[in-house]
């Protein structure tokens, strides 16, 4: 084999071994242990999988929202200086529409889920699961839609009806609007 | 100098003029031949290892509104989009829309979680997701809440920027999602996934499966160089021609789940709110729209003559097919060049050559697409939709012409 040819064989070799390297899966994530899934994993779907144990009741909740959430929420959900969370109903179809959690969210859980998650703004995922609970019992009954003393835990919450729940119409999967 | 030229360089002088950037028209009158203009009298600046726009550019920059009472970083920052031509976004002046701020991510401690419905839950580190296999796509980001100013009654005295800033578009690298999603062994039942952000809004929104492995990126690289922080550096999820926040930044976490999470995201916010009280949720695909950045609104153009109208156009649903104008306030339309390439979910640049007679008059731009929606008319959209649903407003931008060459919007 002359020096040329044996040149083109390695070339080949090479191109060879680059065709079935594209092939392959780099597969370079490594296996993430129970633990650590557990510890990152905040979402809670409107079937309340992943609801944590524990529970509040709105009369607990207000002492939590005076202390972290009326600065910027307003005395009972009022709103100002940031959004309003309590009111609105009947609003929706006026040319002043007010969206709240009671006039407009559609699913409860979404409130535990996104005050978890997100709130207080300026110390996130600083709370107990038992004060998000509370909140979410606290912000609940004061839109009307659960008594005072209702308990909210992985049970009950996903089973609250939201009364603008049926005003949702879901585009997708369709051809748009 | 031929009249048009003159009248070009007039009108090019009068949009300097409108920008406040009188000073520079002194200066290049300076410089007129056969005078030897003074930068080539002695040596130029050396280099930067970072370069940065001319000095004299200094005033285009993005229009920041304000931020929710009590913060600084949950808000939006508009593309100064009539100062731009061609269709890429320099990256510092991409739009911004933040729940909570940016994060200051060190890209060695980011990790991305996939878990849930997969045959084998994973964490990838960043450099990990950079040995795999990539591609590049030119796409547009647009905001839901984009042009949301046009559902008010009267129309507002912004620029094109100001009102319709909340659009960019880059080149976008990084990894095909479905890659991830068959090494981790996604269930073929599952229909969505969760993402989430690692801001401190945790920003989460529930993806359609067949939405993520299709044209679904994780996007590691914007216009060459890795992602701004702003843009969700150091991994950000990329779908291509969707409501921009759903492209969740600083992307953390993807969950194959059987159904929507019901984010906050998506129910409170990014839902439209029709007149009769219903509103709409998963209005996934930004709509079919354009609007003319030159002129437009706070523009002056200095006298009759032949001027360049130029402008985007844009849809989340696919190509460009075609863009119709009007420079007589809707009697009659012609179609503008568009400037190749022209790519899908990409911003389009249009242009036509316009012969404006001096009078009064307003002009419009109308885009179709390749899957042939039409762009329609602000009374018709507000007619349909209503003027609560904050988002998706792709009505047509009318700009008026008055006879002194002053350029306003206008509802028309």
């Amino acid at each position: 084999m002359s020096t040329r040819e044996l040149a083109r064989a390695v070339i080949a070799m090479v191109f060879a071994g680059c065709a079935s390297a594209q092939v392959e899966k780099p597969n370079l994530g490594r296996a993430a242990t129970p633990t650590e899934i557990a510890g990152w994993d905040i979402s809670i779907g409107p079937d309340g999988v992943g609801l944590p144990p524990g529970g509040g009741t709105a009369v607990k909740g207000a002492a939590v929202y005076e202390q972290k959430c009326q600065a910027c929420h307003g005395t009972k959900g009022a709103g100002q200086p940031n959004d309003r969370l309590v009111g609105g109903q009947g609003t929706l179809a006026s040319k002043t529409p007010v969206r709240t959690i009671g006039s407009y969210w559609p699913y409860a859980t979404t409130v535990f889920d996104y005050v978890r998650r997100a709130m207080p703004y300026v110390q996130p995922q600083s709370l107990t699961n038992d004060e998000v609970y509370a909140l979410a019992a606290y912000l609940l009954n004061l839109n009307g839609i659960i008594g005072e003393s209702d308990e909210m835990n992985a049970q009950t919450l996903p089973n609250v009806k939201m009364p603008n729940q049926p005003n949702f119409i879901v585009v997708y999967p369709g051809t748009g609007r | 100098m031929d009249g048009a030229r003159r009248r070009f360089l007039e009108w090019s002088l009068g949009l300097l003029a409108a920008s406040g950037l009188m000073a520079r028209r002194q200066e290049a009158l300076a410089a007129e031949p056969p005078e030897v203009p003074t930068w080539m009298t002695s040596p130029g600046a050396g280099f930067n290892e970072y370069g940065a726009p001319s000095k004299y550019e200094s005033k285009v920059t993005r229009t920041f509104g304000r931020s929710q009472a009590g913060t600084t970083g949950s808000g939006a920052i508009r593309t100064p989009l009539e100062a731009l031509d061609g269709t890429i976004t320099p990256s510092g002046l991409h739009f911004e829309r933040s729940h909570s701020g940016v994060p200051d991510i060190d890209p060695v401690k980011h990790r991305l979680l996939i878990h849930g419905m997969v045959k084998r839950p994973l964490v990838f580190t960043i450099d990990a997701l950079l040995r795999y296999p990539m591609v590049s796509r030119v796409h547009f980001l647009e905001c839901a809440g984009n042009s949301q100013l046009l559902y008010q009654p009267t129309p507002p005295s912004l620029t094109a920027g100001q009102t319709h800033g909340l659009v960019s578009c880059s080149e976008w690298t990084g990894v095909p999602l479905r890659l991830l999603l068959d090494e981790a062994g996604a269930d073929p039942s599952a229909s969505w996934l969760l993402a989430e952000g690692a801001d401190a809004a945790a920003m989460s929104r529930s993806i359609p499966m067949a939405k993520a492995r299709d044209d679904a990126l994780l996007a590691l690289f914007q216009n060459g160089e890795r992602l701004r922080p702003e843009n969700g550096y150091p991994v950000r999820l990329l779908l291509p021609g969707w409501e921009g926040n759903m492209s969740v930044k600083w992307l953390r976490r993807l969950k194959v789940v059987p159904a929507p999470i019901m984010t906050k995201d998506e129910t409170s916010r990014y839902t439209d709110l029709q007149a009769d009280g219903k509103s709409l949720m998963f209005t996934y695909p930004m709509e079919v729209k354009s609007l003319i950045t030159r002129p437009s609104h706070g523009m002056s153009i200095a006298g009759a003559g032949l001027h360049q109208i130029s402008g985007l156009a844009w849809s989340g649903n696919g190509k460009i097919r075609k863009v119709e104008l009007t420079t007589d306030g809707g009697r009659t339309w012609v179609e503008a060049a568009l400037t190749e390439p022209v790519l899908p979910r990409a911003l389009t640049r249009f242009r036509l050559g316009w012969k404006w007679d001096g009078a009064a008059t307003v002009l419009k731009s109308r885009a179709i697409d390749d899957a042939g929606n039409v762009q329609p008319e602000r009374d018709k959209f507000i007619t349909e939709h209503g003027s609560n649903a904050i988002f998706h407003c792709n009505a047509i931008q009318a700009w008026s012409v008055s006879a002194n060459g002053e350029v306003k919007h206008v509802y028309a």
